[in-house]
């Protein structure tokens, strides 16, 4: 078959062609940006943290008139509180470990600085976020040894929330060691924090730890996780809690009658006790919200132009019923007919689809340069291609169909 | 004649039930997408103070030390104890309120009720007066407890149901942190959105529970929360964030005349010259004074999620439209023939011209009415979301009338050329080929 006949015949329904071809473009460029969207709120969204997130939990609670924190004899108090908070904790039968900690992946709530090589270094740094936990930190948190050794009991100190002194040793995440000793060499190396002068050992490498915020502003550092041996004393903690095998739920609900046992004197309300399922949840929810919502819309999109070609191309079947009938009356057999309508499809989607890719492109760099995106892969763009193309032919089938059922006595009647 | 185009639009429209309605639901998806949109971004853009907004500026002056000096650069977006009290005894401006956030915990004299935390604002007389906060009893406290460090509270009425069943509380002891505070007012209904006046609790949380003279916080060693910024060798303990090189308040003024606005800045230039001139400012005088809208639009507070989406919706409702256009050319010419009779009979262009709009419109309306249901289905999604702003998600009178109009001009839009198309039938070719 030749396509000259079939251009002359579009020729006459410009008005038509200029409109699907229009929507099959625009339709292209939204749903592959759309889907490009999902993408990457799914991967941000499976994105591991490091730690083993199964049976562990997290308690936040503060003490009502606790001492301010301010002096060595009241840090020295909201530490002995601590200590009792943890001893309770940790006597739960429910409990396989628990660490002191001043945040969690996913939390949102972190403390940042940077580390250096070299002394008093304040221009050339890599921006890390620190983690205050105990001897106990690897097997609560699942965290994996990769070099080195872990902290013991001995190495944990205990600080005021607002005690900016620098540790003595650190156990850093690989992203860190790799960046800051290439070789592979980071144990037993000399790091410095936020541009001071004291020298800080590295005595272990864990292979993945993530840092607390989710937000777009910690995307060039989010592996970059240090562990400093010491309880941080503030009036309020927070308790990082594995619970044994199974018996997540029932270690949970121990905790909140546990604690006021120790102290009545605190708030632990609702959300004091969460799982981190709960926390992994609350974190991602605005990204599954956008991911679902695109979802919707792309599906929407599609299902609209579908119908949208299934209306015009029956328009057409019926406005050419009388020349389909000529032709069928000349010999054309019924898959002619049906090959026709498909061809003719093929060729204003075909027109759409390179003007969708353009838009597309475009598109995307304008999303790029107003908000945070990166450009789109090739891949996405073909697949949307080619899904809209049999978009096309799907949606053609039943009006296309309808015209090659068309008898050829229709050639002498009147329309 | 309006009657019979009417009434020949729903003849028309009856005749092709698939068709019609897939327009219809075309028209009404891309509506109902777009209209809940714009609606979440005409709620979160909207302005938290309506009549006082323009009278409010929010000073900035730059007091950090040369480190990472780039001229031009924005101060920072707080200020520190020292100058914020030196602006605000200062009284430049007519009426100043110096503040920041934290959190107290209180405790209920009922012995059924355990003790809880609660989000507190610590600030200084003019906040009530300056921010317009209704009252529902009593009102806020003078400059003289400010001075005297008073043991005052103003609370809002959520925490007035919670603890004193709703009543006039006023005049009332109520014990936070170990210290009795005495109740002076309890705030009616008043809930700016967004949280303009300290963006660091987050743009649009609700209202704090309890509002206390900052000079009392600081005496009781009241917990703050909020964003800290400090530089040199910042950070010091809580006991001496006074002169510390930290930025952690939020300073407000209210400069009524319009005139004025520009002897404040003045004074601002002043003021840090005259710091520099004593040592205490190292950089040379760099102020700014952004208007209430003009702050929210610095801190880009409207999510960037919600503008993307916003421009999805748009780019959904483009889609949905051309689809309608390219269906209602094909309905329209379908019935040249019907046309090329009327045209016979005397119909001028104009009229089949007014006819066909007719029927796009009846089209618009229909897929208007169906789309501001979904526009209130949309709504209702989106007030599941987990977002802080999404409780704020409601349809108001000025949206509802605006999704009617954008349905109608858009589907009229839409239907100009197929009409247009429609009208250019030549009759006798129609008459002939009958």
């Amino acid at each position: 078959m030749t396509l000259h006949p079939m251009i002359s015949a579009l020729r006459r329904h410009k008005a038509g062609v200029v409109l699907i071809a229009l929507q099959i473009a625009l339709t292209l460029a939204i749903v592959c940006n759309a889907i490009f969207i999902i993408g990457q709120r799914i991967d941000r969204v499976n994105r591991p943290t490091g730690l083993d997130e199964n049976n562990l939990f997290l308690v936040s609670q503060q003490w009502v008139g606790a001492p301010s924190g301010d002096d060595a004899a009241s840090v020295d108090k909201l530490d002995t509180m601590q200590l009792e908070d943890l001893a309770a904790l940790r006597n739960l039968p429910d409990v396989a470990s628990v660490v002191p900690i001043n945040s969690l992946p996913l939390l949102n709530s972190s403390w940042n600085g940077a580390l250096s090589l070299k002394p008093d270094d304040k221009k050339s740094f890599i921006h890390t976020t620190y983690y205050f936990a105990d001897e106990q930190a690897l097997s609560t948190l699942g965290l994996h040894l990769i070099a080195g050794r872990a902290f013991t009991a001995g190495d944990v100190q205990h600080q005021g929330m607002r005690d900016q002194r620098d540790p003595s040793i650190v156990i850093v995440t690989k992203a860190i060691a790799d960046k800051a000793f290439p070789k592979g060499d980071a144990v037993g190396k000399v790091i410095y924090l936020n541009g001071a002068g004291k020298p800080v050992t590295i005595i272990g490498v864990i292979e993945r730890l993530q840092v607390p915020a989710t937000g777009s502003w910690v995307n060039d550092f989010a592996w970059n996780s240090m562990l400093i041996p010491a309880r941080l004393n503030a009036n309020f903690s927070r308790y990082a809690v594995r619970a044994k095998p199974g018996r997540l739920e029932a270690a949970m609900r121990a905790v909140t009658p546990t604690l006021y046992k120790v102290d009545p004197l605190r708030v632990l309300d609702d959300d004091s006790v969460r799982s981190f399922t709960y926390i992994r949840q609350q974190a991602y929810e605005g990204d599954r919200g956008m991911a679902i919502l695109m979802g919707i819309v792309c599906l929407i999109l599609i299902c609209v132009t579908a119908a949208g070609i299934v209306g015009l191309t029956s328009f057409w079947v019926g406005q050419r019923q009388r020349q389909i009938g000529v032709r069928r009356a000349l010999g054309a057999r019924k898959i002619d007919i049906l090959h026709y309508f498909q061809l003719e499809n093929l060729l204003i989607a075909g027109v759409g689809v390179v003007i969708g890719v353009l838009l597309a492109v475009g598109l995307n760099m304008w999303l790029m340069s107003h908000y945070e995106m990166t450009r789109i892969p090739l891949l996405y763009v073909l697949t949307a291609v080619l899904a809209m193309l049999a978009l096309g032919q799907a949606a053609v089938f039943v009006p296309a169909r309808r015209a090659s059922n068309v008898p050829p006595v229709t050639a002498t009647r009147a329309v | 004649m309006f009657a019979y185009y009417f009434d020949l639009a729903l003849r028309s429209l009856r005749r092709n039930k698939a068709l019609t309605a897939l327009m219809v639901v075309a028209i009404a998806l891309g509506i109902g997408a777009s209209m809940t949109m714009l609606t979440v971004l005409h709620v979160l853009s909207g302005d938290p103070l309506p009549g006082r907004s323009a009278t409010l500026f929010y000073p900035q002056v730059d007091p950090r030390d040369m480190d990472d000096y780039k001229v031009g650069e924005e101060p920072p977006r707080q200020v520190t104890w020292i100058d914020g009290m030196n602006l605000l005894h200062a009284k430049r401006a007519d009426r100043q309120a110096l503040m920041t956030g934290g959190s107290v915990p209180i405790q209920p004299s009922q012995s059924s009720l355990d003790p809880f935390f609660s989000d507190a604002r610590y600030t200084t007389a003019d906040f009530f007066p300056m921010f317009d906060t209704p009252f529902l009893y009593g009102r806020g406290w003078s400059e003289a407890d400010d001075d005297t460090r008073s043991r005052v509270v103003v609370i809002t009425s959520e925490l007035n149901n919670k603890l004193f069943g709703g009543k006039d509380s006023t005049g009332q002891i109520l014990r936070m942190k170990d210290a009795a505070f005495r109740i002076v007012g309890v705030l009616g209904d008043w809930r700016p959105n967004p949280h303009f006046y300290d963006l660091n609790m987050g743009d649009y949380v609700g209202l704090e529970s309890a509002f206390l003279p900052l000079s009392t916080s600081r005496d009781l060693h009241m917990s703050r929360n909020g964003s800290t910024n400090c530089w040199g060798n910042g950070g010091p303990d809580e006991a001496h964030f006074e002169t510390a090189p930290c930025v952690w308040l939020q300073f407000w003024v209210q400069i009524s005349d319009p005139a004025k606005i520009t002897d404040y800045r003045n004074f601002l230039t002043h003021y840090s010259q005259e710091q520099k001139a004593l040592g205490h400012f190292q950089r040379s005088p760099n102020v700014r004074l952004p208007g209430l809208m003009e702050w929210l639009d610095v801190n880009k507070v409207v999510p960037s999620d919600v503008r993307l989406q916003t421009w999805l919706a748009l780019g959904f409702l483009l889609v949905c439209l051309v689809n309608t256009v390219g269906l209602m050319l094909a309905k329209f010419l379908r019935r040249s023939g019907e046309l090329g009779i009327r045209r016979a009979l005397g119909a001028s262009k104009r009229a089949v011209f007014g006819q066909l709009l007719m029927e796009s419109a009846v089209i618009g309306l229909v897929g208007g009415i169906v789309g501001l249901l979904l526009a209130f289905v949309g709504l209702w999604l989106v007030r599941r979301q987990p977002s802080e702003y999404a409780a704020l998600a409601h349809m108001d009178l000025t949206m509802l009338a605006a999704t009617f109009v954008a349905a109608v001009v858009t589907t009229l839009f839409a239907g100009l050329l197929p009409a247009w198309r429609a009208c250019q039938v030549t009759p006798a070719l129609q008459l002939k080929s009958q």
